[in-house]
C-alpha cells in the first residue's frame, strides 16, 4: 500500500493529496488565500483599517465635515488625551463621571449576574426535580432577545405608573420615579443615617476634577433599573456556563462528602465551587469585559440622563462624535475604553493559558457569548 | 428530642429519616426557587403581550395585570398604519437574510483553510482571528462611521450589509468544527481528483451540518437584533432596520407621550421572529454556549 501509493499521486493532477510536490504546494496555498480572502477583505476593510483610522482621527479636531484625511484638518496631537484626563473642564468631568458610573455598574452587575447565574444553575442541575429544561429555557430566553426591545419592555416597568412601582406599592413602599431620579443610591443610604449634607472634608476636592462626594455617590436610582435590566439578560448565559462545569463534577464526589457528613454549605463551599473554579473565572473576566461595553441599554432608556448619572463611556464617545460633532475627542474616549477591556480581556487570557489544553480551548470558545452590553 | 430518646439508638435510621425528610424539603424549596425565577424570567414578557392589547389608560393604570380590559387592537393598528414599522421589517429581513448567508458561506470557507488547507500566514491568520475576536464592538462606533464615510457607502444599504457579512467568531466556530473531522474522507476525495473547492463543497460541507446550523442561528439572531452597527451606517429613516426603528420610536421623534401600549406591540413584534427561533432550535442556541462543537 505504502509503496503504491506514491505512483497513484502522480496520475492524478490538481486535485492531488496535499503535502507532495511543489505544484500541489503552491495550489494550496493559493487556494487556502482565495478561501479566506473574502473574511480577510471584511474584517480588514471594516475592523482593522477603521482603528487605524479612528487612532488618527483622536489626534485632530475633525468635525464630520469632508474627509478627516486632508489636510485642512486641523492636527492637535494628545491634546484630545490631555483634555480628558489633564485639563479641568466640561470633557474631563464629563469622562470621569461616566467612569464612576461604570464602576458602580460594574460592581453591582458583575456579582450580582454571577452569584444569581450560579444559584439558577445549582438548582437547574438538582436531579431530583423534573421540568428542569423548561425552567433553564426560561432563564437563557431573554438573552436571545434583542437588548433594544427588551429595554423598551422594562422602561414600562419601571415608569413612574409602570409594573415595578404597582408590585412595591403592594408592599407598602413608594417606588421612586425611577429614570428622573439622579440621587446616588450611598447618598440615598447615607441620608437614611441621618447624613443629609456632605461633610465639607468630602465636598472640597478630589482627583480628576470630581469631588469625593461625588465619587462616592454610589449608581443613581435610574442606573438601577438598567442594572437590573442588564442582570436580568445576563445571567441566563452565565448559568449554562455554570451548569456545564456542575455537569463536569462527578457525582460520586458529591455523594462521597455527604456520606461524610458535609452539609449543604460545607458541600458548596469545599467540592462543588473548587471543581468549577475555572468557569467562575471565566464568567467573572467575562462580565467584567461585558459590562464595560453597555451601550444599547443606555441609547434607549435614558441617553446618559438624568444629570449625567447613567452616562458610560462608551455611549458618552457615541454622544461626542455624533451629537456634539466632536470626532477626535469621541475617538479618544473609544480608545480609552478599548484600553480598559484590552487590559480586561489580556489578563484573562493569560490566565486561562495557564490552564490545562481543554479548558483552555474552551475558554476561548465560550468568549463568543453574547456580553453585557 | 423526646422521640429520639424513645427510639432504640441505632444510628443509621434517624439519619435516613432525616436525609429523606431533608430531601423533601430541598425538593419543595427547589421547585419554589424554580417557579420564582421563572416568574421573574417570564412574567414581564406576559406583561408585554398583555399591555400591547390595551388601551392606554388600562395599561398605565393596571400595568402588573396579564388581562386587556377592554381588548383592543389599537395599538397594533397605530404600529402598521402610523409609524415605519412595515418598512423596518422589510429592511431588517434584507439584512439577516444577506448577512446570514453571507456569514455562513464566507465564515465556512474561511474556517475550512484555518483547519485544512496549508497555506503561507495560516498560524498568523489564525492569530488575527482569536485577536479580532477580543475587539469590543462599542469601540468600533465611530471608527466604523470613518471608515464607510471614506468608502462612500455611509447611509446606504451596502453600508448597512457589507461590514456584517464575516464575523470572526464564526470562523473560530466553522474551524473548529472542521478540525473535528476525520481526514481520511477528504483525502478520498482529493485522490479521486476532486479539487480544492468541490472537497470543501460537495464532501465536507454537508457533513458540517450540525455546526452549519448553530453558525446560521448565530448569525440570524446577531444581524437581527443589530443596533449599534446599525445606529453608525445609516442616517436615512427609510434604511431603519427594526432595532433602529424602535429605539427611535421610544426615544426620537416619535417618542412623544407614553403609548405603551403601541411600543411593547412593536418591541414584542420584533421579538417574535427570534423567540419562534429558540423554541424550535433550543438546543443549538444551549449548545452554542455551553460546549459548542464539542459534541459535533
Amino acid at each position: 500500500m505504502a509503496t503504491e501509493a506514491p505512483a497513484a499521486r502522480v496520475v492524478v493532477r490538481g486535485g492531488a493529496p496535499r503535502r507532495r510536490g511543489r505544484g500541489t504546494r503552491s495550489s494550496e496555498n493559493l487556494a487556502g488565500w482565495l478561501f479566506v480572502a473574502p473574511v480577510v477583505a471584511i474584517l480588514g476593510l471594516f475592523l482593522l483599517l477603521p482603528i487605524l483610522m479612528a487612532l488618527w482621527v483622536s489626534l485632530t479636531d475633525w468635525n464630520g465635515q469632508g474627509s478627516p484625511f486632508t489636510r485642512n484638518v486641523p492636527f492637535v496631537g494628545v491634546e484630545n488625551y490631555t483634555r480628558l484626563f489633564a485639563e479641568d473642564g466640561l470633557a474631563r468631568r464629563d469622562l470621569m463621571t461616566s467612569l464612576r458610573n461604570n464602576i458602580y455598574y460594574v460592581g453591582i452587575v458583575v456579582p450580582a449576574q454571577t452569584i444569581l447565574a450560579l444559584g439558577l444553575a445549582l438548582v437547574v442541575n438538582n436531579r431530583m426535580l423534573k421540568g428542569k429544561g423548561f425552567f433553564r429555557s426560561a432563564f437563557y430566553f431573554p438573552s436571545v432577545t434583542s437588548s433594544v426591545a427588551i429595554s423598551v419592555v422594562f422602561l414600562f416597568l419601571f415608569a413612574n405608573s409602570g409594573a415595578v412601582n404597582k408590585l412595591l406599592s403592594l408592599f407598602g413602599v413608594a417606588g421612586p420615579q425611577w429614570f428622573a431620579d439622579s440621587r446616588g443610591v450611598l447618598h440615598l443610604l447615607l441620608g437614611a443615617l441621618g447624613v443629609d449634607d456632605p461633610p465639607a472634608a468630602l465636598t472640597g476636592g478630589g482627583p480628576f476634577g470630581l469631588s469625593w462626594w461625588e465619587w462616592l455617590s454610589g449608581p443613581s436610582v435610574a442606573m438601577v433599573s438598567i442594572i437590573t435590566l442588564v442582570v436580568w439578560t445576563t445571567s441566563g448565559t452565565f448559568m449554562l456556563m455554570f451548569l456545564a462545569a456542575l455537569q463536569n463534577v462527578p457525582v460520586t464526589l458529591d455523594e462521597a462528602s455527604t456520606l461524610d457528613g458535609a452539609g449543604r454549605w460545607q458541600r458548596l463551599r469545599y467540592v462543588t465551587l473548587p471543581m468549577i473554579r475555572p468557569t467562575m473565572f471565566l464568567v467573572v473576566t467575562l462580565g467584567l469585559i461585558g459590562s464595560w461595553q453597555v451601550f444599547d441599554q443606555v441609547y434607549v432608556m435614558s441617553q446618559g440622563d438624568p444629570a449625567k448619572t447613567t452616562l458610560t463611556p462608551a455611549y458618552l464617545s457615541y454622544r461626542t462624535a455624533f451629537r456634539e460633532f466632536d470626532y477626535g475627542s469621541g475617538a479618544a474616549i473609544s480608545f480609552v475604553l478599548f484600553l480598559i477591556i484590552i487590559v480586561l480581556t489580556l489578563i484573562q487570557r493569560r490566565v486561562m493559558a495557564d490552564r490545562d489544553p481543554v479548558a483552555r480551548r474552551r475558554g476561548r470558545w465560550r468568549r463568543r457569548v453574547p456580553e453585557g452590553s | 428530642m423526646a422521640v429520639l430518646t424513645d427510639r432504640p439508638p441505632v444510628a443509621a435510621k434517624p439519619a435516613r429519616r432525616r436525609r429523606a425528610r431533608r430531601s423533601l424539603v430541598s425538593r419543595v424549596l427547589g421547585y419554589a426557587t424554580l417557579i420564582f425565577f421563572g416568574l421573574v424570567f417570564l412574567y414581564p414578557f406576559v406583561i408585554q403581550l398583555g399591555n400591547s392589547f390595551k388601551t392606554e389608560p388600562d395599561a398605565a393604570a393596571n400595568p402588573l395585570s396579564p388581562i386587556p380590559d377592554p381588548l383592543t387592537l389599537a395599538g397594533f393598528e397605530r404600529i402598521f398604519a402610523g409609524t415605519n414599522f412595515p418598512l423596518w421589517l422589510g429592511n431588517s429581513l434584507l439584512v439577516t437574510v444577506l448577512v446570514t448567508v453571507g456569514r455562513v458561506f464566507f465564515d465556512s470557507l474561511a474556517g475550512y483553510a484555518l483547519a485544512r488547507l496549508r497555506f503561507r500566514g495560516r498560524s498568523w491568520l489564525f492569530a488575527m482571528v482569536v485577536a479580532v475576536m477580543a475587539v469590543p464592538p462599542v469601540v468600533l462606533l465611530i471608527p466604523k462611521f470613518l471608515v464607510l464615510n471614506q468608502l462612500g457607502i455611509y447611509n446606504s444599504y451596502s453600508g448597512l450589509i457589507v461590514p456584517l457579512l464575516a464575523d470572526a467568531a464564526g470562523v473560530f466556530i466553522m474551524k473548529q468544527f472542521f478540525e473535528s473531522i476525520p481526514v481520511s474522507v477528504e483525502e478520498a476525495a482529493r485522490i479521486d481528483g476532486a479539487s480544492v473547492f468541490r472537497t470543501f463543497w460537495s464532501v465536507v460541507l454537508p457533513m458540517a451540518k450540525p455546526a452549519l446550523i448553530t453558525l446560521t442561528i448565530l448569525s440570524f439572531q446577531g444581524s437581527w437584533n443589530e443596533f449599534p452597527h446599525s445606529l453608525v451606517a445609516v442616517q436615512d429613516p427609510d434604511l431603519f432596520t427594526l432595532p433602529r426603528g424602535l429605539a427611535d420610536l421610544v426615544s426620537g421623534s416619535l417618542g412623544k407621550g407614553s403609548q405603551y401600549p403601541l411600543k411593547l406591540g412593536a418591541a414584542l413584534l420584533a421579538t417574535i421572529p427570534v423567540a419562534i427561533i429558540f423554541v424550535v432550535f433550543q438546543r443549538y442556541f444551549v449548545r452554542d454556549a455551553n460546549d459548542g462543537s464539542d459534541k459535533g
